[in-house]
């Protein structure tokens, strides 16, 4: 059975390293600050006992204030998962940096959030859409995006 | 002496027998080598996310049913799951044998197509595919009976399955699951130590275990890269962790260990579908769930092994009847992401052998 670890008990372990980094944690999930996501997921991916080695899965969520993007990662070693998010702000450019130099599995999966919710990827090789055509207006999923 | 050629660009696909779909691959060739290949895709894109966001959660399941059509029942299952994950339903003991009995055929039925295009593009042309097509046709006439469609099931239901399997079903499967294991066998015969077919798969379009893991490949493909990872064992859903069954691994993950990851999990499902049927229970189907329901603010990430890889649903509740957020983690999506590193290097005929060893489905991958 994978594990569900809580973010309350990554966040305590953390917490000194990252004062500045983590926003808020539960026992469902850890939600840091978009700044400090690459250095969070290098310590998750490469430290001993936690070896998050497999992202699942990234999606996004459109809050009206604010998205927040979900990464669900998994040890394939330990057999355990954490659940972390992150937000960003903002309509018009809302950026995080991109994952895809920790697991190259988000490389399609962060260019589909880009395409559908406008998301920009720092970092990411080929930051291009992905389901529609390069000169699709709009981002789809967004919640006030309007069909026609 | 190596001749040295002009690269130039060859768009293979969209539509082409061999992409299985509308898929195009960019490629640069120099001669017959391929130098650089570029996936796009999105010709199928039909934005199932945004519709299933002005849907019931209960209207949802047909449209899962058109993510990956050649193995309906487990979208369904996965979807399911998730959404009684977010609503804490539970699921009647009848209902979760016959879930299981339902995703192990789909997992044999998309087996059989995947491994008989497969054969297709290695040239093995028509004759193993027609053989293949005619046990999945026995599956299908098992699906029928049970809810009265071939392709896009809409079978099951949150908290259960839509109704219980008419009387003439378990003897049916019955029979199938005795006679299953000799047409695999048949399968082997013919094929497993084939000249032809060992020399242009063995070898070919290698996906290293450490890569595998990085680029997050599910499914066989992982599996045939050596790594052990099945969600049916590693987290069980619903009630697997009541069958014994083991999980077949690749040695080197080149086409040919995909391929006979793919045969020996057709084992493998055989031998849970006896088990399951043995362990039958009476009863309902269908636990008291309206079809008309608001799950509590929330959210939840189900996912199962589909016989593609990791599926999963992350729904998002904002307490009303339909889903604020739906999201499919499509695993052939994910799995393609592989692709280029599996064919540069290799020559242009490799190409179609890889990216059939893939085994995609363009519905699932552009949703």
């Amino acid at each position: 059975m994978t594990v569900p670890i809580s973010g309350k008990e990554i966040a305590r372990q953390i917490e000194k390293k990252f004062p500045q980094g983590i926003i808020e944690s539960s026992p469902q999930a850890l939600v840091v600050d978009g700044k400090s996501l690459l250095e969070i997921a290098a310590y998750l991916k490469n430290t001993r006992g936690l070896d998050f080695d497999y992202l699942a899965a990234i999606t996004a969520v459109d809050y009206l204030d604010y998205f927040e993007v979900i990464y669900q990662l998994t040890s394939l070693k330990h057999n355990h998962s954490l659940v972390v998010k992150t937000r960003c702000y903002g309509r018009e450019s809302p950026s995080l940096p991109s994952v895809v130099g920790l697991w190259r599995g988000a490389d399609f999966q962060e260019r589909e959030i880009y395409d559908l919710f406008g998301i920009i990827f720092e970092g990411h090789p080929n930051l291009r859409r992905i389901v529609l055509w390069d000169g699709f207006e709009g981002h789809p999923l967004r919640k006030d995006y309007l069909r026609w | 002496m190596v001749i040295k050629t002009e690269p130039f660009v060859v768009n293979f696909g969209p539509a082409h027998p061999s992409t299985h779909g509308v898929f195009r691959m960019r490629m640069t060739l120099d001669g017959e080598v391929i130098v650089d290949m570029e996936p796009v895709f999105g010709y199928l894109h039909r934005g199932i996310e945004k519709l299933a966001e002005e849907r019931t959660y209960t209207g949802c399941i047909p449209l899962t049913d058109r993510l990956d059509y050649t193995a309906s029942m487990t979208n369904n299952f996965a979807y399911v799951l998730a959404v009684e994950k977010l609503a804490h339903v539970p699921v009647p003991a009848r209902a979760e044998y016959l879930r299981v009995i339902m995703a192990e055929l789909q997992r044999i039925a998309s087996h059989l197509i995947a491994v008989g295009t497969f054969l297709n593009d290695c040239g093995a042309f028509m004759t193993p595919v027609l053989y293949m097509l005619r046990e999945r046709e026995k599956i299908l006439d098992l699906f029928e009976m049970a809810c009265g469609q071939r392709l896009t099931y809409n079978y099951m239901r949150v908290g259960g399955l839509s109704q219980d399997i008419p009387d003439e079903f378990v003897p049916a499967l019955k029979k199938f699951v005795q006679v299953m294991p000799g047409w695999i066998d048949e399968y082997d015969q013919l094929l497993k130590e084939n000249e032809i077919l060992l020399a242009r798969t063995k070898g070919v379009g290698i996906l290293p275990k450490e890569l595998a893991i990085n680029i997050s490949a599910s499914g066989p493909v992982l599996r045939a890269s050596g790594v052990k990872w099945d969600i049916r064992r590693a987290d069980p859903y619903s009630i697997y962790e009541r069958f014994d069954f083991d999980i077949p691994t690749g040695a080197v993950g080149d086409c040919y260990d995909r391929y006979r990851v793919r045969i020996e999990e057709m084992r493998q499902s055989v031998r849970i579908l006896k088990q399951a049927l043995k362990g039958l229970p009476r009863g309902k189907v269908r636990s008291d769930v309206p079809h008309l329901f608001r799950p509590p603010v929330g959210e939840a990430y189900g996912h199962i092994e589909a016989p593609r890889g990791e599926l999963g649903f992350y729904l998002v509740s904002d307490g009303s009847i339909a889903p604020y957020r739906f999201h499919v983690r499509a695993s052939t999506l994910i799995n393609l992401t592989a692709l280029r590193d599996m064919m540069v290097g290799w020559k242009v005929a490799d190409a179609i052998i890889t990216f059939g060893s893939i085994d995609i489905c363009m519905a699932e991958v552009d949703r």
